[in-house]
């Protein structure tokens, strides 16, 4: 249950603290009528995409920003039961929300999984025992995005460019360690989705070695302006979400997915199981899930992405910044990320630690 | 009966006690619960149990990241120190009184600019392709840009700037204290210049250095921002990891024991300056 993550004896001080403080920060101020609470990631908060809903439904959608589903836990440990009704979420977080009995199942019959390619409605990512509780919204990779204007892209289509000693300095990384962990265990031919301790050493050399022909490891802000400032030409774990967006102002940036693989992000919609409103909870995931949701998502100010619905209503030249045409190939090639469990998170980190310690 | 009247001094540090107790000693006792129940597999708190303790000594980038954060802090407080003293010695003992407040006006002046847009600046300035190399490729100096930027100096350089100002002030108001003629006595009994200040100013100042080097300990070994921005992951400070605790898994217990060492090594800073730290001789 969700609430005995919160209930822990000696948490219930804390606890009681938290709530006076959380509840007035963060919590809806009333849960109105006709209000929907979400939280979300920044690229849900256009007003353009959220105005035809709330306009079609006589309702206010009410966000709060996260950035992730830990900003979400925090969020939800300091309001009542209730107080939010949709999140949005990486997927890979499915099952551990479910299992803390925080998502609501929902009924598959809802939404358009027939133009949702199979790879991306995968059941390891959506459901728990055959029961759905997300629907994927949008993905993307965490590959590499590159400067076409000083390397190749023939040269990028081999996953081992960035450590290539004639690219040292003008490479960044991008510093979430699980697509990063996997992109090296597939530069080492391991399977990226069974990483064991076992591959640990093996992975720790090959990433030092891409740190060392790195200018820098970042976070997403540090390595976009790097690559768009021209201080790197290369960045490590970007895509879609770092080029596509500003095609128009950065022509020569682009992305690929190497020949041996990427590594894919995907999010998803849920509605919490103690939301007092899941019919409207439902209503907007289909609305974000219909066409025009898709491509006003997918185009989002904040960050751009493949929408999950095939059916999405984007231009030509849209689908032309995102490789519509070459989507089939890359989700063909690319694996999702790691199914994650508290103990294999400590592990990473750990290695990941030891690779920004290590010279 | 007799009944014996509370000292008048305990009735007049209640406030202080009772705002020490609520905002510091419950939150640090808090945060210390927290960090004796981790994690379970389902991600539940276990229970109590020192295994994340543990687990951070076990890991030896972890205990690296501590030693990194200390040796960062050691030496932004001795860099921020050297270069603030002779700056607030001019300010307090060369420039005439009329303009000592324009001068730490002058001195403070990049306070009023916020530190995450400071920190930024000095990464437009000392990126690749930032003012700093792109003056030096013009003058021919360099033939290619120089890595100023992503690495553990510029975290120092970062720092050094900030707290250079900082510590301008504490030691500005040390010297200001100080009676002009004690000094002049030392020279009517024939010391030297330097042989004065070594033996009556800088005694005498050494309160504001240590309230800065105290200060500059507090904020800078707790600091996410400068590292985060100018230090490129090149090595990984402890606020760093902490924050990868919270980021990514929520891992409260984790992030707490981390933090409380924090707090730990703040207090042993604090012991070893107790004897100096005399705000009321600032």
């Amino acid at each position: 249950m969700a609430s005995s993550r919160f209930a822990h004896p000696s948490r219930r001080l804390p606890a009681l603290l938290l709530l006076g403080l959380g509840v007035a920060l963060a919590a809806p101020q009333a849960k109105a009528a006709g209000t929907l609470n979400v939280l979300t990631w920044c690229d849900h908060e256009d007003p353009t995409l959220l105005q035809p809903f709330e306009a079609a439904n006589g309702v206010k959608v009410n966000f709060k920003d996260i950035g992730s589903t830990a900003d979400a836990l925090a969020i939800l440990g300091q309001s009542k039961p209730g107080d939010w009704d949709v999140i949005v979420l990486d997927e890979t977080d499915t099952g551990r929300l479910e299992r803390m009995g925080l998502l609501a199942p929902l009924d598959r019959a809802d939404y358009p999984f027939a133009t949702i390619p199979a790879a991306i409605a995968n059941p390891k990512l959506t459901s728990v025992d055959g029961t759905l509780y997300t629907v994927p919204e949008k993905f993307g990779y965490n590959t590499v995005a590159f400067n076409t204007s000083a390397v190749s892209p023939t040269a990028m289509a081999n996953i081992q460019a960035p450590w290539d000693p004639k690219y040292k300095g003008r490479v960044a990384v991008y510093d979430y360690y699980v697509p990063e962990i996997q992109y090296a265990a597939l530069a080492l031919g391991m399977n990226p989705d069974k990483i064991t301790p076992a591959e640990f050493p093996a992975l720790k050399t090959k990433l030092l070695a891409l740190k060392a022909n790195a200018a820098m490891v970042g976070d997403v802000t540090t390595v976009q302006q790097a690559l768009t400032t021209g201080a790197v030409d290369i960045l490590v774990g970007g895509g879609e979400w770092v080029t596509a967006g500003i095609q128009a102002d950065s022509p020569n940036l682009t992305y690929t997915i190497p020949s041996q693989g990427g590594i894919r992000w995907q999010q998803g919609l849920g509605i919490f199981a103690a939301s007092k409103d899941k019919p409207l909870g439902v209503k907007f995931i289909q609305y974000i899930l219909s066409p025009v949701g898709q491509a006003k998502l997918a185009t989002s100010s904040c960050y751009w992405g493949m929408p999950a619905n095939t059916q999405a209503a984007l231009t030509p030249a849209q689908k032309a910044d995102l490789r519509w045409d070459n989507q089939p190939t890359y989700i063909k090639d690319s694996y999702p990320y790691i199914q994650m469990t508290p103990t294999l998170d400590k592990q990473l980190q750990a290695l990941w630690a030891e690779v920004m310690q290590g010279k | 009966m007799i009944r014996r009247k509370p000292p008048a001094g305990l009735l007049f540090a209640l406030p202080a006690l009772a705002w020490i107790g609520l905002f510091f000693l419950i939150p640090v006792l808090i945060m210390a619960g927290y960090s004796l129940h981790p994690l379970t597999d389902a991600g539940t708190p276990g229970p109590l149990s020192i295994a994340d303790y543990a687990a951070f000594f076990a890991e030896p980038a972890y205990v690296q990241a501590l030693a990194d954060s200390v040796i960062t802090t050691i030496v932004v407080v001795i860099a921020s120190t050297l270069l603030a003293y002779p700056f607030a010695w001019c300010i307090a003992c060369v420039v005439p009184k009329p303009y000592q407040r324009i001068a730490l006006i002058a001195a403070i002046l990049p306070f009023w600019t916020s530190y995450v847009v400071r920190s930024y600046a000095w990464l437009l300035a000392l990126s690749p392709v930032g003012a700093v190399n792109k003056t030096l490729l013009a003058l021919h100096i360099v033939s290619h840009p120089v890595m100023f930027a992503y690495n553990p100096q510029a975290t120092e350089f970062g720092f050094v700037h900030f707290f250079l100002m900082l510590n301008t002030l504490t030691i500005y108001a040390s010297l200001a204290q100080i009676n002009p003629r004690y000094e002049l006595a030392a020279r009517d009994l024939g010391a030297s210049a330097w042989r004065g200040f070594l033996t009556i100013t800088l005694p005498l100042s050494i309160p504001g250095v240590a309230v800065g080097a105290f200060l500059t300990i507090v904020l800078c070994i707790g600091d996410y921002v400068t590292p985060q921005i100018l230090g490129g992951f090149r090595e990984l400070l402890l606020p760093q990891l902490i924050m990868m605790q919270i980021q990514r898994q929520l891992d409260l217990p984790m992030a707490s024991a981390m933090s409380l060492l924090l707090t730990v090594l703040v207090a042993l800073a604090y012991l070893s300056l107790q004897r100096w730290l005399r705000m009321a001789r600032l």
